[in-house]
């Protein structure tokens, strides 16, 4: 079980493995994807209007993203069956992690859970192929946060990013 | 803040004088509402600011959720090419809940383009390389959703009221 994190974890850290539905009957682990780059992004809720757009502007930019092979990952406490529905309205080509149970576990490991709430914060997550956090980014309330930002960190990424350093970089962990 | 990836240039529809010392770059997509809200309100501010504003608009359907958007913006583009890019954008904000090809079809002739030009530009997709490179360039420069606003090249987060986008406008013109 992920331990709980109050601050955002920082650029250096190793990222927590989690293991989280993406369907009813299936499940995506982080470490599934050692070897290439991850996007994680932490959104509130499924069908709040920001989300959507948000959402909506991260599919849009895909094809970006597929330039630095990364793959896309939303995660929201919402259940993989409100995942599928919501997906489906918006045409969502990405998987929807469900941090549902228990509800924000993975949220809380990285630091970006919002207690009053219930739910996640909005923020985005880089890793690298090795599995390190490079670059992170919690959005203001009320301001959906754009994809240029998280490109910008996959072409800052240097090319040979599967070497080992979480030796080096583990002291930033809070 | 972000600031615009691809800077105002040539290739822009631009309203007013290119060297206005306010410009106003908007990303938006015909079909979203929100975009339609903003429409009339673009059109009070340039009418308040007259020769000191540029206005510029650049596509960024979000097809997912506005089937229409995509074909709007090829629409729009397909009329510039034959001269008309600004009356067919004001049609399409002012009629953005009816937008089905042979509503296209029909604002295109009610600006006056030729009719079989404008049908060989959106049958053959002619100005889909266009509409996706203001998208790549949105997604460069940190559009969030649609409307996304540039003032004088810096995103704009306030809410787009007329006083607001004034007064912002005011201010990035003099910080520049």
């Amino acid at each position: 079980m992920p331990e709980t994190h109050e601050q955002i974890l920082a650029p250096g850290t190793t990222a927590p493995d989690f293991s989280l539905p993406s369907t009813p009957d299936q499940n995506v682990a982080l470490s599934d994807f050692r070897g290439q780059p991850v996007v994680l992004v932490f959104y509130p809720a499924d069908w709040s209007p920001v989300c959507g757009d948000e959402l909506s502007i991260y599919n849009t930019a895909l094809p970006e993203f597929q330039r630095f092979n990364a793959e896309v990952m939303g995660i929201s406490v919402d259940s993989a069956w409100s995942h599928i529905a919501f997906a489906q309205a918006h045409q969502l080509h990405f998987p929807l992690l469900a941090d549902f149970e228990p509800k924000g576990a993975v949220a809380r490991a990285y630091g970006v859970y919002r207690e009053h709430e219930g739910t996640t914060e909005r923020a985005l997550f880089v890793i690298d192929a090795a599995g390190i956090i490079r670059w992170n980014y919690r959005s203001p309330v009320g301001v959906a946060p754009d994809a240029a930002g998280a490109l910008r960190a996959l072409a800052a990424l240097p090319p040979a990013t599967n070497t080992p350093e979480r030796q080096a970089t583990h002291a930033d962990a809070q | 803040m972000p600031t615009l990836s691809e800077p105002v240039s040539d290739r822009d529809h631009i309203q007013g004088p290119a060297d206005a010392p306010m410009q106003l770059v908007e990303y938006g997509d015909y079909e979203c509402p929100a975009c339609g809200q903003a429409y009339p309100i673009i059109k009070a501010v340039q009418a308040q600011l007259g020769d000191k504003l540029s206005f510029v608009f650049r596509n960024f359907p979000l097809p997912t959720l506005h089937p229409h958007a995509e074909a709007a913006a090829e629409a729009a583009e397909a009329a510039g090419a034959l001269g008309q890019f600004w009356p067919m954008h004001d049609t399409l904000y002012e009629h953005q809940r009816h937008l089905t090809n042979q509503d296209l079809e029909r604002y295109a002739r009610d600006v006056g383009v030729d009719g079989t030009a404008f049908q060989a530009d959106l049958t053959q997709h002619k100005e889909r390389a266009r509409v996706e490179e203001d998208v790549r360039s949105g997604i460069y420069s940190g559009v969030n959703g649609t409307p996304t606003f540039f003032i004088n090249g810096t995103r704009y987060d306030g809410s787009y009221d007329n006083e607001s986008l004034i007064e912002a406008l005011r201010q990035g013109s003099g910080a520049r």
